[in-house]
């Protein structure tokens, strides 16, 4: 392709990209390459190039979502695919259709790649193992979101030029955390040191066998990090009460601008959004000279163009055996 | 009750290796079964029309499983009591002890009444029930015993959920300490557990899935043991079901070194399986309790090689497969178990060298039998005549397809195994053979 970077002969043969924890280092450097090739389509007047034409993505969201949702239907539509959006409440109660025969009844309509998000761990897994399309996971449960995870390393990597040795911090809570897992895969598979920083109520269970760091103190933690990835309080997930108000979690985790004193002064502060500003982040610091979380939402728009690229390339070489 | 046919006549099992552990026996021999009992064991040349070679073979008394669900009423789509039954019996199962989860909850003296009549009607396998400890199973007024234990209700749990109340808990202790019956308990302190589906750990973590911390379990067992130990006048007597965790094991062995009443069932998933199998979110490896970790199934096994269980059961839970083919997160808890149960038993306990033969038999058959309070369980003279003869060499693979149950929710497809039921005799009827 064109406008694809030259980068080392790689057989890319994944039909479906699920997570990265299965990912190789190698793998998931093909990946950011490639979207590296796709960045300068949007760059351009006529935003679109012609990969996925006369092919069928399929939006399938059972959660709420804008920003994902809407990356994933530009990428889409910026590689010449049609794009079908399917939103709907899911609920472990539902007396609805279960999502294999929603899955089934797309897949007959000749639909090419789904894209799913799911309330449920494992839901994009199950999915693809029992239909014929491609399968992109848009995040489930608290599994994994590998695109967040691929344009946060990417969005690190444009900046750094590579992660190797890097020091990064993922704050917030760990344990509802899709994004966490994510970017622990990547970020630790090219070479970056993480640490995992939260209260103990928020750390999912037997957090060390993890290969991460963990603390639970974010003064301790900023003094010595690179990058620092704050993850959004979700009030939809907690269960109970794991910390005892706002105002004491922002005390403790939030990203402050007296305690951004304490940090490098080229640390990196990412947040996969949307934000609750004033509660994990002042608004001053997300909208600070630190800040790249606008250049994360930019690039994941480059990273899930060349996952479905790359996706449909394989899709199409197994559908050819 | 009306006479089947070969209850006047008699029949003669030749040449078996007959294990009797409540006579201790253990030896090749001859049993005598006349009108549904046995009349004999020993070396018998007495000439009979009917005769089984069972050389080469075990002869056992019929095998005891006192935790299944055959989900009637409520469920017949899943299993029935008539289902259920005849699984039962292909397994080498004369007698079953129902779970009273149904829909309607086995909760009045008639629910009871209703499951023994499907039984009869079935004439598989011997059917016994439980009741609900509770109303509803909902933890908070103590369901009738009473006139459940007259109707001939075995024992009482809210079996998938605990008696999370503990005052609840020790008024059931105390007032079915007055039939003489048990209580069994599903350890499980729901506000630890959450809204777990599988077990707490590395795996949860990686694969996403909200966690059930063994804890659950070992706090609400560790609670029971306390209100058990306050009760020491009456006669009360506790069941853990389907202990799953090395913590339990050691709240068990504790128990049992201060002679408290309390007895404890172990699963053959929680022996043979781990927390790993989820890992590719096959439902089929979804079960509460959930499946721990290695270490977990070590203490297990432990604890049967030194005598801490009572009993070995398979919490036989049908599933249809549209319930199964849901996200991990959805799907229902449990797995049918009854068709492999032996094999399993023999590859968990046997091939390893943890049990012999004769210990292996006990705890399926005098030993729960002794749990529940029935007589049976044994080849003693005058007793029913429920027996399974087991060809312990049979080597075979598992094939959910030739399963009798209605469910076929079953995670060792596949699996090459060995031991086999070849026939399964009930008051003196052979009601299975191979």
């Amino acid at each position: 392709m064109a406008f694809m970077r030259k980068t080392k002969q790689f057989n890319w043969n994944r039909k479906h990209l699920l997570g990265l924890r299965e990912l190789s280092a190698e793998e998931i450097t093909y990946i950011l390459d490639t979207a590296t090739g796709f960045e300068q389509v949007s760059t351009r007047s006529v935003k679109k190039a012609p990969p996925l034409r006369g092919k069928v993505v399929v939006n399938l969201f059972f959660e709420d979502s804008t920003r994902t949702r809407n990356s994933f239907t530009l990428a889409a539509n910026r590689l010449s695919a049609d794009v079908i959006e399917f939103t709907q409440k899911s609920s472990s109660v539902s007396k609805g259709e279960t999502l294999l025969d929603t899955a089934r009844n797309l897949e007959a309509m000749g639909i090419d790649i789904v894209v799913i998000r799911h309330n449920a761990g494992g839901a994009a897994r199950f999915l693809s193992r029992n239909i014929q399309a491609a399968v992109v996971n848009a995040g489930d449960g608290f599994c994994e979101h590998p695109t967040q995870g691929l344009l946060d390393v990417y969005t690190i990597r444009k900046i750094r030029g590579s992660l190797e040795g890097l020091k990064i911090a993922i704050v917030g809570d760990i344990a509802h955390s899709r994004v966490a897992r994510s970017d622990m895969w990547a970020m630790t598979k090219l070479g970056a040191e993480v640490t995992f920083v939260g209260p103990p109520t928020l750390m999912p269970s037997q957090v060390s066998k993890l290969p991460v760091k963990v603390s639970y103190s974010l003064d301790e933690v900023i003094e010595k990090v690179d990058v620092i990835n704050m993850l959004r309080i979700q009030f939809e997930r907690l269960g109970g009460n794991p910390f005892p108000s706002i105002r004491e979690y922002s005390r403790y985790f939030g990203l402050t601008v007296e305690r951004m004193q304490k940090a490098k002064p080229d640390i990196l502060v990412m947040h996969p959004g949307p934000i609750n500003r004033g509660l994990e982040m002042e608004s001053e610091v997300a909208d600070g000279k630190n800040s790249v979380i606008l250049e994360q939402v930019k690039n994941g728009l480059a990273v899930r163009m060349a996952v479905l690229f790359l996706v449909n390339q394989a899709a199409m070489v197994t559908k050819e055996k | 009750m009306w006479k089947n046919k070969t209850m006047d006549t008699e029949l003669l099992i030749k040449n078996g290796r007959v294990i009797d552990p409540a006579n201790n026996i253990d030896k090749v021999c001859d049993v005598l079964i006349a009108d549904g009992k046995i009349a004999e064991v020993g070396k018998i040349e007495k000439q009979v029309p009917n005769v089984i070679d069972a050389t080469g073979k075990l002869v056992t008394p019929g095998l005891i499983d006192i935790h299944v669900h055959f989900r009637e009423p409520g469920d017949e789509e899943e299993e029935t009591i008539a289902s259920g039954s005849a699984a039962a019996v292909a397994a080498g199962y004369t007698s079953v002890v129902c779970m009273p989860n149904t829909k309607p909850v086995i909760e009045t003296e008639t629910d009871v009444e209703y499951v023994h009549r499907k039984a009869r009607q079935a004439r598989k396998t011997h059917v016994y029930t439980m009741g609900a400890i509770t109303k509803g199973l909902e933890g908070v007024e103590l369901a009738e015993m009473g006139f459940m234990s007259e109707a001939g209700a075995v024992g009482f749990t809210d079996d998938g959920h605990g008696v999370q109340d503990p005052s609840v808990m020790l008024r059931a202790l105390k007032y079915a300490s007055m039939f003489n019956v048990f209580i069994a308990q599903h350890c499980q302190d729901d506000r630890i557990a959450g809204n777990g589906v599988m077990n707490a750990g590395y795996y949860s973590t990686i694969l996403g899935l909200p966690g059930m911390d063994p804890l659950a379990e070992e706090a609400m067992l560790w609670r029971d043991i306390q209100l058990v130990k306050k009760l020491p006048e009456q006669k009360v007597r506790y069941h853990a079901q389907h202990i799953s965790t090395a913590g339990s094991v050691e709240l068990i062995r504790v128990a049992k070194k201060d002679s408290l009443p309390v007895t404890c069932e172990v699963t053959p998933h929680h022996l043979l399986l781990t927390e790993e199998n989820c890992s590719e979110y096959d439902t089929n490896y979804k079960m509460n309790p959930p499946l721990r970790t290695k270490k977990d199934a070590e203490a297990l096994k432990q604890a049967i090689a030194d005598g801490l269980v009572d009993a070995l059961v398979t919490d036989h839970a049908p599933h249809l497969q549209s319930e199964k083919e849901l996200e991990f997160l959805t799907a229902p808890f449990g797995i049918v178990g009854l068709e492999c149960a032996l094999a399993l038993f023999v590859k968990a306990l046997i091939e390893p060298g943890i049990l012999d033969w004769p210990r292996l038999i006990s705890l399926l058959t005098d030993k729960p039998a002794k749990v529940i309070g029935i007589d049976k369980g044994t080849l003693g003279i005058g007793k029913q005549a429920d027996i399974a003869i087991i060809n312990p060499e049979t080597k075979y693979k598992i094939d959910i397809n030739t399963f009798v149950s209605k469910s076929k929710n079953c995670p060792y497809h596949g699996w090459k195994v060995k031991g086999k039921v070849e026939k399964t005799i009930v008051q003196g009827e052979i009601r299975y053979a191979s």
